[in-house]
């Protein structure tokens, strides 16, 4: 899994690129709680992210929940079919924006 | 009748049947000197869900044992994703096994920890994530199963059904390829045996898992079955969907499924012989 992170905007893009799994996960976590840090809107890409499991998702959970402590958006962008299914199943898709590009993103965090 | 009354697929069908996740070839397996696998050979596809169903003795439970590969087998060969079991060796078959779920029978949860850390321990034995993300993974899978807030209960606090929940989460807790059950809906009223079903159903749509079933009831194998193994005295009847199942005209086949009692078929050689120690492949020692 590899990561880029830019801003744009004014908030901040981390989008992930290839597996998020049990053994990239910990690496996904601390990239997502150190741009939550920047205290900038977080625009979450996961555009390039073919597959997401449940430890994914508990990174994802964590950094949205440490965002929002904080007053900070944090949004889900082109989530694929997979991981929405993965995200209903616990009822999570309730819980996170999940926007269907950039420019809602954007658009939803402004 | 043939032994093996096996039920094949229509091959102008095969370009659009999803691959294999576990391959069983010939498959024999003894206890002691008593043959309770006479040679199976069945597969599960991936995303499929795969109900086995006997009579008793019929060899069901040692099936899954060997799919889940607990155990030894006599002969025969088996690849479980990919991976021919007699291969690998003991770093690579831990790792395969990190991707099989098991839900047992009886939940097997540990008594003297919480349901929460029952659910969370595959995740510390097999892991080195954080504890956040594994508490995190761990009240997920709860909420799947509907256990959501009882993380701090003990076991032995749970009803039967909540009990057989906490053992699916504690089975997907890790996204598991391949998912076993060992007859989920034994014990319970109707009502949560269909919401496990439901639950089954929903964890093979939602995470693509392949899922294995054992089990004896009818009205849970023919919900959530995409085909049906069935087994009978060590032999497979037949492999098929659940219509193909059901409308069968194996004699065997349809006394299983009407509940027929196995003594009304009683053939008097193989009775007397299994009464006088003679029956083939148990030896005649004297008890």
């Amino acid at each position: 899994m590899k990561h880029e992170i830019r801003e744009e905007q004014g908030a901040l893009v981390v989008a992930f690129n290839g597996d998020i799994d049990l053994q990239s996960s910990p690496e996904a976590r601390q990239v997502l709680l150190e741009a939550v840090g920047k205290n900038m809107p977080i625009l979450v890409d996961l555009s390039g992210v073919g597959y997401i499991d449940s430890s994914g998702v508990a990174s994802l959970v964590e950094s949205f929940q440490t965002a929002r402590k904080g007053a900070q958006n944090l949004v889900l962008v082109s989530v694929s079919d997979g991981a929405k299914r993965v995200l209903q199943l616990a009822r999570l898709d309730k819980v996170f924006t999940i926007c269907d590009s950039l420019d809602d993103g954007i658009a939803a965090v402004g | 009748m043939s032994e093996q009354d096996i039920v094949m697929e229509d091959r102008s069908a095969a370009q659009s049947v999803p691959p294999s996740v576990i391959e069983v070839e010939d498959l024999v397996t003894h206890y002691g000197e008593r043959e309770i696998l006479k040679g199976v050979t069945m597969e599960v596809r991936e995303g499929e869900i795969m109900v086995i169903m006997g009579g008793s003795g019929s060899g069901k439970s040692t099936l899954l044992r060997h799919l889940m590969a607990l155990e030894q087998k006599t002969s025969g060969t088996m690849t479980i994703l990919g991976q021919n079991i007699d291969d690998l060796n003991m770093q690579e078959f831990t790792d395969l096994r990190k991707k099989l779920g098991v839900a047992f029978q009886g939940g097997a949860l540990f008594s003297s920890l919480t349901v929460g850390e029952n659910v969370m321990l595959p995740l510390y034995e097999h892991t080195g994530l954080d504890r956040k993300t594994m508490e995190i993974m761990a009240r997920m899978k709860m909420e799947v199963v509907e256990l959501g807030g009882f993380e701090d209960l003990m076991p032995a606090e749970l009803s039967g059904g909540m009990i057989k929940r906490a053992a699916f989460a504690r089975a997907v807790v890790m996204d598991p390829r391949i998912l076993f059950c060992d007859e989920p809906s034994a014990g319970l009223d109707p009502a949560v045996a269909s919401a496990l079903d439901e639950l089954i159903l929903n964890l093979r749509d939602a995470m693509g898992m392949s899922i294995v079933v054992v089990t004896h009831e009818l009205d849970s194998a023919f919900k959530i079955a995409d085909r049906i193994t069935i087994l009978d005295r060590g032999h497979i009847l037949m492999i098929g969907t659940v219509d193909e199942v059901k409308s069968s005209t194996n004699e065997r086949i349809y006394n299983l499924l009407n509940r027929v009692p196995d003594g009304e078929n009683l053939d008097p050689d193989e009775y007397l012989a299994r009464l006088t120690g003679e029956e083939s492949g148990v030896g005649n020692q004297p008890l």
